[in-house]
């Protein structure tokens, strides 16, 4: 690492005059439609710090895919053959991701994932022109099943929508567990009565419920887990959990433990200087979506400083780098591009009105994840 | 010439005019844009034949236009992965030749259809309009669930399918071939429609009892409508997954069958070229309005109202006025 | 699997089956009346939620908070009726699905634009907060207890006015013959603008009782909107008695397919496997039911006409 360092510090010298090259960057992301605030958070954390670095030869085009594939696709074709951009990032979604990442890798384009980091493209499907900055999907889930574990939870139940994301974070949690299943279920996707699954939780007799359930899915299952009378702890992964959607579901989230890569009270100054300057231009706390944006566009313009986005070898090796300071603290790449980092537990409270997480610890230390092996990079 | 038939060469002409205007412009993007419109009216064109000339309001043509895009990135993926589709009671492999994709799916998306009209067109109306979504909607929970093909994650193909002779990669030879592949579409449609077939359809939607004391089984001839409309919009299907190199169960969504039903009606329920028109209209709309406004929906809903509310007839309708065909 | 637990399951199915209800018999109730099909239903349910939600947290009110919903989706009814819908009747159902699709887009979109991309909180008031123990030892939220009840209020209600009170009588007499009772001296644009009103504020009820354990965001009418066309298509549509039916049999049937599909997969594959296919098919049920009740009725369970 140090080597490649002193390198990329030579080639900074000589790509002396390369700075000055336009770097563009494509942003698809989801802004209309149910799930738009997760889009308008990597974009508000993305701009944001494309604002602060006063770096005027970033352009950045914004379009929104409405959660739909073939829209997306269509940006990509869009952006690539007529805006003519270098980078393009922005998408939320697995099934959009796994739409468009391959496609653009292939005509030769930089993908940054600010969010989604499906299996297949850290395994086989790794390409040297991915970077996923945010974590690969399996990541939070693992943490959470790292933490049952440590919790002493011995019989948990779990439940995930019946799709690919779901069966992964299902999978996800039991790599790490280890213990018994007093249940596992898999719910319709876009559901949003539990009523039959709850009843399922409070007569299988466990010790602790694991669930993925995203957006307004999550919501619901948390109101009306409050309301069933059933105590038995929940864990899930920090995207039920996040600024966005904590105000929505209230006090039922309250005392919940969350696993993320990312809070708002992680220790070092890029984070509390980002958290201050997020809430004074948006006027909201950011979310983890958010820090993701914000780190994508850090790490960019952290590469388009040692390299110009014309010269892919020396660009790609900028990337590979990560020279910058992450809201999250120490953050590299492994082999296949995706992030190794710190998993931390955290717990929902509440700060005078607001619903918001602190952390309680660390669930993984420098998580990689289980398909690097894979990948042939 | 009357004014229908002068709109209708403006509209080919101006699909002509596409790959001319997008290398004036230098914007290859324009000729992906427009083979997305050829595209959709080809579905579109499908959707008219039942709903335009049979009076079938199908409220799941999503269901064979997706069933027709995984036919194909079934197909292409086994292909390329070298895995045999089958290997009993022979071995059947993938493929990646566009000319046998596309018959297939086309058989596949007109047995579906077979199975749905001949259980569906028991009931008429609205009862119509919601066991055609039913049956869509089974097949779209199917798809997200079973986990062969990726479920809700789709299906990638990579490499766009081969057709003899042609670098279908090349955005204006795919452009072409979904235009020639349009081009008879229309035309059949056209036969059809003046058939004694077409006649009889159009005869069902006006009065059962008439049709049936000259003899012509009413039942028999919307089924009969109905496969082929589905055959059509499989073969959009599949033109769509290469388009896209991509498959995936959104192709199947009940809001998939409403922006199909949505190109016919802006353009005008049956007429020859309405999809053609509604397609273009939509799709040059959601292209140029949707940078301006995250809220261009609320726009596009907008001006949809107002084209149902006082444009009936559709664009077409309204531009050449004059009672619809049939 | 114990009884308890099956009980528990079929007061959730019921429970599943009134919500429906609320949202069923406004979509009917105009269907039958005005012969109109109303896709924008579920944006009104949206309405009601939205205006629950906004009215609770301004106030502190959870019952300010649902006479707002059943306000603010009937005054949004009677806005649309008077300035879209009410030149939709003569049209053929093409044109009404068309139009009301293009109401969604234009709610949803409004929606947005007052209130944000962020999902609303809203929540059980605390009298009927917390679970209550039922007669055999069965544990129950009070809030879904309360729904059952409300629905079934409803569903009386409805029946009385329909078959007591003289808006009833106009009410099916329209059914029976629209130009009949113009020729009697019935102000029939009234008539139909408080009808299609009635059925928004109905739509608006659930949407806040509904939204209260769920989620209040853009885009919850859809799905909800979907499952409500299944059971008016599956009672028959036209008949509130039907949308009662069919409501129950359509909550009971996804409720209990949920449940116990898994269950019969386990018996002869691994757990796993069977959960997942189990589910699949269980997410497939309820159209599945409705194809099989349309193929041996074509036009429900007591429709008269298609």
């Amino acid at each position: 690492m140090k080597k490649l360092g002193t390198l990329a510090a030579a080639t900074l010298l000589l790509a002396g005059a390369a700075q000055a090259d336009p770097l563009k960057v494509g942003m698809i992301t989801t802004l209309s439609g149910g799930g738009a605030g997760l889009g308008i958070d990597v974009r508000d954390g993305f701009m944001l710090a494309v604002k602060q670095s006063g770096n005027s030869d970033i352009e950045v085009i914004v379009e929104d895919d409405q959660r739909k594939p073939d829209i997306a696709v269509q940006l990509a074709d869009k952006m690539i053959q007529s805006d003519k951009v270098d980078v393009l990032t922005g998408i939320i979604w697995s099934n959009l991701a796994m739409a468009v990442v391959p496609a653009v890798t292939q005509q030769g384009k930089f993908y940054l994932s600010p969010n989604a980091g499906p299996s297949a493209l850290a395994g086989k499907g790794c390409h040297e022109n991915y970077f996923n900055v945010a974590w690969q999907n399996d990541n939070l889930h693992e943490a959470a099943g790292a933490y049952a574990k440590g919790a002493g939870f011995a019989n948990s139940f779990i439940l995930a929508p019946n799709y690919p994301a779901g069966k992964d974070a299902l999978t996800g949690y039991k790599r790490f567990y280890g213990g018994d299943l007093a249940g596992e279920v898999y719910t319709k996707l876009g559901q949003s009565d539990y009523a039959a699954e709850i009843a399922q939780i409070r007569a299988s007799g466990a010790d602790s419920v694991f669930f993925f359930l995203p957006g307004g899915m999550g919501i619901a299952f948390m109101k009306q887990y409050a309301q069933s009378g059933v105590d038995i702890p929940l864990v899930g992964p920090a995207f039920s959990f996040d600024q966005g959607i904590l105000q929505a579901v209230g006090e039922a989230a309250m005392g919940v433990k969350n696993t993320s890569q990312w809070n708002k009270d992680i220790d070092n100054p890029t984070n509390a200087a980002f958290v201050e300057s997020f809430q004074a231009e948006y006027g909201r706390l950011p979310s983890l979506y958010a820090s993701q944006g914000f780190d994508t566009a850090n790490l960019l313009l952290s590469a388009m400083g040692k390299a110009s986005v014309s010269d892919a070898g020396a660009f790609r090796a900028a990337l590979k780098e990560a020279d910058f300071a992450s809201t999250r603290g120490d953050f590299e790449f492994g082999s296949n591009h995706h992030p190794i980092q710190d998993i931390y537990v955290r717990e929902v409270i509440k700060e005078g009105d607001v619903f918001t997480n602190k952390i309680v610890g660390p669930a993984l230390e420098n998580h990689s994840d289980a398909y690097a092996g894979e990948c042939s990079m | 010439m009357n004014r229908e038939t002068a709109i209708n060469t403006v509209l080919v002409a101006g699909l002509a005019a596409v790959p001319l205007i997008a290398s004036a412009f230098d914007d290859p993007f324009i000729v992906t844009l427009a083979t997305r419109i050829v595209i959709f009216a080809l579905a579109g064109v499908g959707l008219n034949l039942a709903l335009g000339y049979g009076g079938l309001v199908s409220f799941g043509h999503a269901a064979f236009f997706g069933l027709g895009g995984y036919a194909a990135g079934i197909l292409a993926s086994h292909a390329l992965n070298y895995e045999p589709l089958a290997t009993w009671p022979f071995e059947i492999s993938g493929t990646t030749q566009m000319l046998v994709i596309w018959p297939i799916a086309m058989v596949v998306s007109a047995f579906a259809a077979l199975v749905i009209g001949a259980l569906s067109l028991r009931t008429s109306g609205v009862y119509f309009i919601m066991i055609t979504l039913a049956f869509a909607q089974m097949i779209f929970f199917f798809a997200i669930s079973w986990p062969a093909y990726g479920g809700e994650d789709g299906l990638s193909i990579y490499v766009r399918n081969q057709f003899p002779g042609m670098n279908t990669l090349d955005p204006t030879s795919f452009f072409l071939l979904a235009c020639a592949i349009l081009a008879l579409a229309l035309l059949f449609s056209s036969r059809l429609s003046a058939s004694r077939f077409g006649l009889a359809l159009k005869g069902a939607r006006q009065n059962d009892q008439r049709l049936a004391s000259v003899g012509i089984g009413p039942f028999r001839v919307r089924l009969t409508a109905f496969v082929i409309s589905g055959m059509i919009t499989g073969l959009a299907g599949a033109l769509f997954a290469d388009l896209n190199r991509f498959v995936s169960p959104s192709m199947l969504s009940w809001q998939t069958s409403g922006e199909i039903m949505v190109f016919v009606i802006l353009g005008g329920v049956g007429r020859l070229f309405g999809p053609v028109a509604g397609a273009a209209l939509f799709i040059i709309l959601e292209h140029s309005v949707g940078p301006i406004s995250e809220h261009w929906q609320f726009l596009l809903g907008i001006l949809l109202l107002a084209v149902v509310l006082f444009a009936r007839g559709g664009v077409i309708g309204v531009l050449a006025g004059g009672a619809r065909h049939g | 699997m114990s009884l308890i637990l099956l009980i528990e399951q079929v007061l959730n199915g019921l429970q599943f089956g009134v919500m429906l209800f609320l949202m069923a018999a406004g979509l009917t109730l105009v269907f039958g009346v005005m012969g109109l099909i109303n896709l924008a239903h579920g944006s009104l349910y949206m309405v009601g939620a939205f205006a629950c939600a906004a009215v609770a947290t301004a106030t502190g009110s959870f019952w300010l908070g649902l006479a707002a919903s059943l306000a603010a989706a009937a005054a949004a009814g009677a806005l649309v009726e008077i300035v879209v819908i009410r030149r939709l009747y003569d049209r053929d159902h093409l044109d009404q699905v068309l139009a009301t699709f293009a109401l969604i887009l234009v709610f949803s979109e409004a929606t947005r634009w007052a209130f944000g991309s962020f999902p609303l909180y809203l929540n059980v008031p605390p009298s009927l907060s917390g679970a209550v123990t039922l007669p055999g030892g069965i544990e129950y939220p009070a809030y879904r207890l309360a729904i059952i009840v409300v629905g079934f209020a409803v569903a009386a209600g409805l029946f009385a006015l329909i078959a007591k009170t003289r808006l009833g009588i106009q009410i099916r007499a329209g059914e029976a013959d629209r130009e009949m009772i113009g020729a009697l001296g019935v102000d029939i644009a009234r008539l139909y603008t408080i009808v299609f009103a009635l059925g928004a504020g109905l739509a608006g009820l659930a949407g806040a009782l509904v939204g209260t354990i769920q989620s209040v965001q853009v885009g919850m009418g859809e799905p909800v909107l979907i499952l409500a066309f299944v059971v008016i298509v599956i009672g028959g549509i036209g008949s509130i008695k039907g949308a009662l039916i069919g409501a129950l049999l359509v909550g009971l049937t996804d409720t209990l397919g949920r449940f116990l599909l898994p269950i019969v997969f386990a018996t002869f594959m691994d757990a796993s496997s069977a959960t997942s296919v189990g589910s699949a098919l269980a997410s497939m049920a309820i159209y599945v039911l409705m194809a099989g009740v349309l193929v041996a009725r074509p036009s429900g369970l007591y429709g008269v006409r298609a």
